[in-house]
Parts: structure tokens; C-alpha cells; sequence
């Protein structure tokens, strides 16, 4: 297993955001976790790429323990976020942005000295093609459209070239055509890396959940299977999915 | 928007500067006077190349810049003071003899030397900074608390310069001075070498400032003042560069603080109180923050207008400067250089549309 994650808990003021028993993922999978809101999803991430410090717990990655380390520790140990906010770097160029990500030495020297290799040019481009970034290479971050942003930040991860890739809500804000492309892209990606993304939209849920979605509720696990076994679950269904046809059905 | 410069306006600008001024001066049309200001304002441009470094690239606030300008300052004073006592055959600087100080305190001691002098006035503040970022930038301390926290800092160095017991002069601060490396200061010419090796010293403080800004190193800087969570997440030890540039930023304020004292010939903590750390900071708000040329312009041009309103207006240039400010944060943020930009903009656009609009 990559990543094992047993007993983690945290709690902000006395309410209890995380209680996970358990949740392992395999190397070179891709795992969908679902929840409503408040589930805990995006701390479950936080805590992973060292934002947030857990309570108590422990998390392996490649068998060794992350739980506690620095952010920059957590990264060069090879794990990437994409956060729900798309953050990128306003100020800088599309490339500038991709360039800083990119898998290289990063200390002060070798920043100050560093000169761009062509090896590194055609890599940065390769990426930017997937993404449709390229006609905006030479655009300012701040300017691009939202869908835009959250692929660069999709990007940016992509170049950091991380073992696992925590990427949470990446269809946020895209139209449904953006949205597939997105998914389509986590496929291709799942091949080379491992992936944990949050997602709401259960049509790209189902598009990219080839293996197993992970349910959370209050915190909780609530279940773990393939996506026909979510979608069909009284539990998830009266918690989850159920409350939003319920309230469709009021409308 | 970063355009690239046309290298004319460098040669404009290093030609009025090194050939106009000092032509002028030689040929009896301008006086020894405003050479010798013109230098003290590239030192100020020197210090504020730091500020725009740490402020306009990091997104850093640093309100001690004016304190690492006087440790230069002081340093180099020290050392003038000394070689005066010496040459005079007395053991201790006149004020301190007033003050009934009977031994040269030890840290009066390296500053016989030029070379200790040169050394410690770079070593000072580069420790300085280099222990309070280390401090302040792993508590992640940020924003408007780094700017209190700073600014708190230089007025408690203030406080203790000001006292008679530190043996720097108090209040009073060091003067009088006579000559550095034997040549006399008072001497016409040795205050054009000054005003020249100042114009050098900016102008190869501005190309180290503009290698560091266009290299991946200057990308790092920038990115930590956009986003600093992302820039860690991958996988940059944000310590280490903000701890990097405040450190260079100390010592290009010092350096300026260095040549500012020859040319004035008195340093006192009047140099580092409150209203002089943030006049330094206004430099760059003025001139264009996260712009290096805009750092150099704003000191420049702020210290010119200075000079012009104290001798026309003598009461009004606190207003004045205030009214500039409040113009600058209201209505052109990025400065006297983003107002140029968005002008030479908005008549490329009018040049660009005319024809299509014609068509």
C-alpha cells in the first residue's frame, strides 16, 4: 500500500472535523472521496500534505510516517495538491508558473543560478499541451479564466511530478465539456500516478471512479466500493445523494 | 506588465548622470553643492533597491531598512572619527571625553581599521537581519505584523542610539569628520569622486538587483508574495528565501548608508526614527513598487522634490509628501512607473485602434 491512514482524528473548537478509522490506497490508484459538505474531505487532505496538524493518528506513505512533517518535507517525499481554490501565482506568467513547479533542486543557489535546459522547455510544453495552456503561455496567471486557472494549478502538480496527487475538486466552475476533458486527463494521469480526488459532480464522479469511491459523512467513513455499489447504498443514498433528490423532489 | 526596456533610456540616464552633471559642474554651472546631493540621493536609491527587493518582490514590509542604513552609516563615521582623534594625538573622540570615558570602549576598538570597518559595517547588519528574519520568518510571521514588529524594532534602536551610555555620540550623533584614506572631504574634488563612486555603486546594485529579479531565484520571490502555501507545497523552503533577501536587503541598505556618510559628514539617529523609516518605504510606493527602475526613480525623484519644496515651501513638504501618497494609494497603486506604463498603454491602444476604427 501507498498511503495508510489509521485512527486519524482532528478537531477544530471541540467539533469533531475528521475520526477516520482507516484508508489505505494503492499505488497507481485512483480513489474518489464523496461527502456532503462538511465531511471532512478537504481537511482529510489538508492533514495529508501537512496545512493541517491531525490531533492524533498516524499516516504512512511509502511506508514511512508523514504525519507532522513540514509542507516542503511532505512535497519532496512526493505528494502534490491541488487545491479547491485554484492558487496559482497571479504575478507570474503561465510558464513562470509551470517552470517554478517543475521536478528540479530548489534551494536558494541553485534557484539564483539556474538556467533553463531545453530537456525542461519541451517537458513544461508537453504539459502545458495537455491542458490547453499553451496558446496562454505567455499570459499573466491573474488574467486567465477560472477554468483556465484550475487547470494550470492541475499543471502545476503535473510537473511537480508527484507519487501521489491529491487534487480536490478540479470541475468546480467548468463547463461540462471542460469538465470531461478534466476527467479524461485524471485517467490518463492514474496511469503513472496516484491519485485522491474530492468531487461533488457525480456525472464526473462516475466518469473517472473506475475503482473505489470512498464516502465520508460527518467525518466518518461511511463506505468504501465501486461507484454502482455508492450510488445503490440506502446509506449513502439517505445521506448524501438521497437529500439532494429529496430536494429536487420538493422543487 | 514587464515590456522590455529599451537600452536608451539606460543610456540616457547613466549619460546625464555620469557626464552631464559632472560637465556641468566642471564647466562653473553648477556647484560643488548639488553634485555632492545628487550623491547622497543615489545612496538613498541604492537602499531603496533593498526595499523594493523585500517589499515590492517578497510582498515582505520591512520597516528596519532605515536602521540598517545607519549601521553603515555609523560604521564608516567610527572610522572617520578614529583617524580625526589619532591624527589630533588624542585617544578618544571629543564626546566621549566630554562624557568623562576614560578607555575607547571595545567595540570602538576594529574600527581603526578601514578594511574591520568595511567588513563590520557590511557584517552588522547582514547578522542583524539575518537573526531577526531567521526569528520572525519561522513563526511565519507575516503581513502588518512583520511591518509592526519591524518598525517596533527600529524605533528600540532609535531609543538606544539616542543614549549617551551606547558611546555613539547620542542625540548628537558622529560629525565632523575632515578626510577618509587621507583626502581631505571638504575638497571639491573628492566630493565628485564620492558622487562618482555612488553613481557606480548604484548602477551595479541596480544589475545584480535586476539579475536576481529576472532569475528563477526572483520568480521564487514573487511567487511567495502571490501565494506562499503553494509556493511550499512545491517543495521551496520559504525560510530560506525570505531570510536570503531580507539579508540582501540590509546590506544594499547599508552599503548606501556606507557612502551616505562621506557626503554628509553627520550621522545621528535622526536617520533611523519613525518618519524615516517609512520615507523610505515611500520611495518605492511612489516610484513604482515591484519595479526596480520605479524603486530608483521614487528615491530619486521624491529626495529631488524634497530638496526644491524644503527651500520653497519649508513648512508644507510633510503635506505635500502625505497628499503624494494618498494620490499614489488611491489612484496609481503601482506608482510613478505603473502611471507611465498604463499612459505609453492607453496611446498604443488609440495608435492601434485609429486604423481599424478608420477601416
Amino acid at each position: 500500500m501507498l498511503l495508510n491512514v489509521n485512527n486519524l482524528s482532528v478537531s477544530f473548537g471541540g467539533v469533531h472535523a475528521l475520526n477516520l478509522d482507516h484508508f489505505s490506497l494503492r499505488d497507481k490508484e485512483l480513489r474518489v472521496i464523496i461527502g456532503p459538505n462538511g465531511a471532512g474531505k478537504s481537511t482529510f487532505l489538508d492533514i495529508i500534505c501537512g496545512k493541517t496538524k491531525a490531533d492524533k493518528g498516524e499516516i504512512t506513505f511509502n511506508g514511512k510516517p508523514i504525519l507532522g512533517k513540514t509542507e516542503v518535507k511532505i512535497a519532496e517525499a512526493g505528494i502534490g495538491r491541488k487545491f479547491q481554490k485554484p492558487s496559482v501565482f497571479p504575478g507570474l506568467t503561465v510558464y513562470d508558473n509551470l517552470l517554478l513547479a517543475a521536478k528540479m533542486k530548489k534551494d536558494i543557489f541553485s534557484s539564483l543560478f539556474f538556467k533553463a535546459t531545453p530537456a525542461l522547455a519541451e517537458r513544461i510544453h508537453a504539459v502545458a499541451t495537455k491542458l490547453s495552456l499553451t496558446t496562454a503561455m505567455y499570459k499573466m496567471a491573474g488574467d486567465l479564466s477560472h477554468g483556465q486557472k484550475q487547470w494550470l494549478e492541475i499543471a502545476i502538480v503535473v510537473l511537480q511530478d508527484p507519487t501521489l496527487m491529491l487534487i480536490d475538486e478540479p470541475a468546480a466552475g467548468m463547463s461540462d465539456e471542460e469538465t470531461e476533458k478534466t476527467g479524461a486527463l485524471l485517467l490518463e494521469l492514474s496511469k503513472a500516478h496516484s491519485i485522491i480526488v474530492i468531487e461533488h459532480d457525480m456525472k464526473f464522479v462516475e466518469q473517472i471512479a473506475n475503482e473505489l469511491v470512498t464516502v465520508l459523512v460527518r467525518g466518518k467513513r461511511l463506505m468504501e466500493g465501486t461507484f454502482a455499489e455508492v450510488k445503490n447504498d440506502q446509506r449513502v443514498i439517505d445521506c448524501y445523494l438521497g437529500r439532494t433528490n429529496a430536494q429536487l423532489e420538493t422543487l | 506588465m514587464r515590456t522590455k526596456t529599451n537600452p536608451l533610456y539606460y543610456i540616457l540616464f547613466i549619460a546625464f548622470f555620469a557626464i552631464l552633471l559632472p560637465a556641468g559642474y566642471l564647466s562653473g554651472f553648477l556647484s560643488v553643492n548639488t553634485i555632492s546631493v545628487w550623491g547622497r540621493y543615489f545612496c538613498f536609491a541604492i537602499a531603496a533597491l533593498g526595499i523594493d527587493l523585500i517589499w515590492g518582490y517578497t510582498g515582505i514590509l520591512s520597516m528596519c531598512q532605515a536602521f540598517f542604513f545607519c549601521l553603515g552609516s555609523y560604521g564608516i563615521a567610527m572610522h572617520l572619527l578614529l583617524k580625526k582623534t589619532v591624527a589630533a594625538g588624542a585617544v578618544l573622540p571629543d564626546f566621549m571625553a566630554w562624557n568623562k570615558i576614560e578607555t575607547l570602549p571595545f567595540f570602538w576598538q576594529p574600527f581603526h581599521s578601514f578594511g574591520w570597518s568595511l567588513v563590520l559595517c557590511l557584517l552588522i547588519p547582514a547578522l542583524f537581519a539575518f537573526v531577526v528574519g531567521f526569528v520572525l520568518f519561522r513563526s511565519r510571521i507575516k503581513g502588518v505584523y512583520m511591518a509592526i514588529i519591524t518598525q517596533a524594532l527600529t524605533l528600540a534602536m532609535w531609543l538606544i542610539f539616542l543614549r549617551n551610555e551606547t558611546n555613539l555620540g547620542g542625540t548628537n550623533g558622529l560629525t565632523d569628520f575632515n578626510t577618509i584614506l587621507g583626502y581631505n572631504l571638504s575638497s571639491s574634488s573628492v566630493k565628485l569622486g564620492l558622487y562618482m563612486i555612488s553613481f557606480a555603486v548604484l548602477c551595479a546594485a541596480y544589475f545584480a538587483c535586476y539579475y536576481i529579479t529576472h532569475s528563477k531565484f526572483g520568480k521564487v520571490l514573487q511567487a511567495i508574495r502571490d501565494s506562499e502555501s503553494r509556493i511550499s507545497y512545491a517543495a521551496y523552503k520559504v525560510v530560506d528565501y525570505k531570510l536570503a533577501v531580507f539579508v540582501v536587503a540590509a546590506l544594499l541598505a547599508a552599503v548606501g548608508g556606507m557612502l551616505y556618510l562621506p557626503q554628509t559628514g553627520i550621522i545621528t539617529p535622526g536617520r533611523m526614527d519613525v518618519k524615516a523609516s517609512v520615507e523610505m518605504v515611500m520611495w518605492v510606493a511612489l516610484g513604482g513598487r515591484g519595479n526596480l527602475k520605479g524603486a530608483v526613480l521614487g528615491a530619486l525623484l521624491v529626495n529631488f522634490l524634497y530638496s526644491i519644496c524644503t527651500s520653497l515651501f519649508p513648512d508644507s513638504w510633510l503635506f505635500i509628501l502625505g497628499f503624494l501618497f494618498v494620490i499614489t494609494v488611491l489612484y496609481f497603486d503601482k506608482g510613478f512607473m505603473g502611471l507611465v506604463e498604463s499612459i505609453r498603454q492607453r496611446l498604443a491602444n488609440t495608435r492601434f485602434k485609429t486604423p481599424q476604427t478608420t477601416l
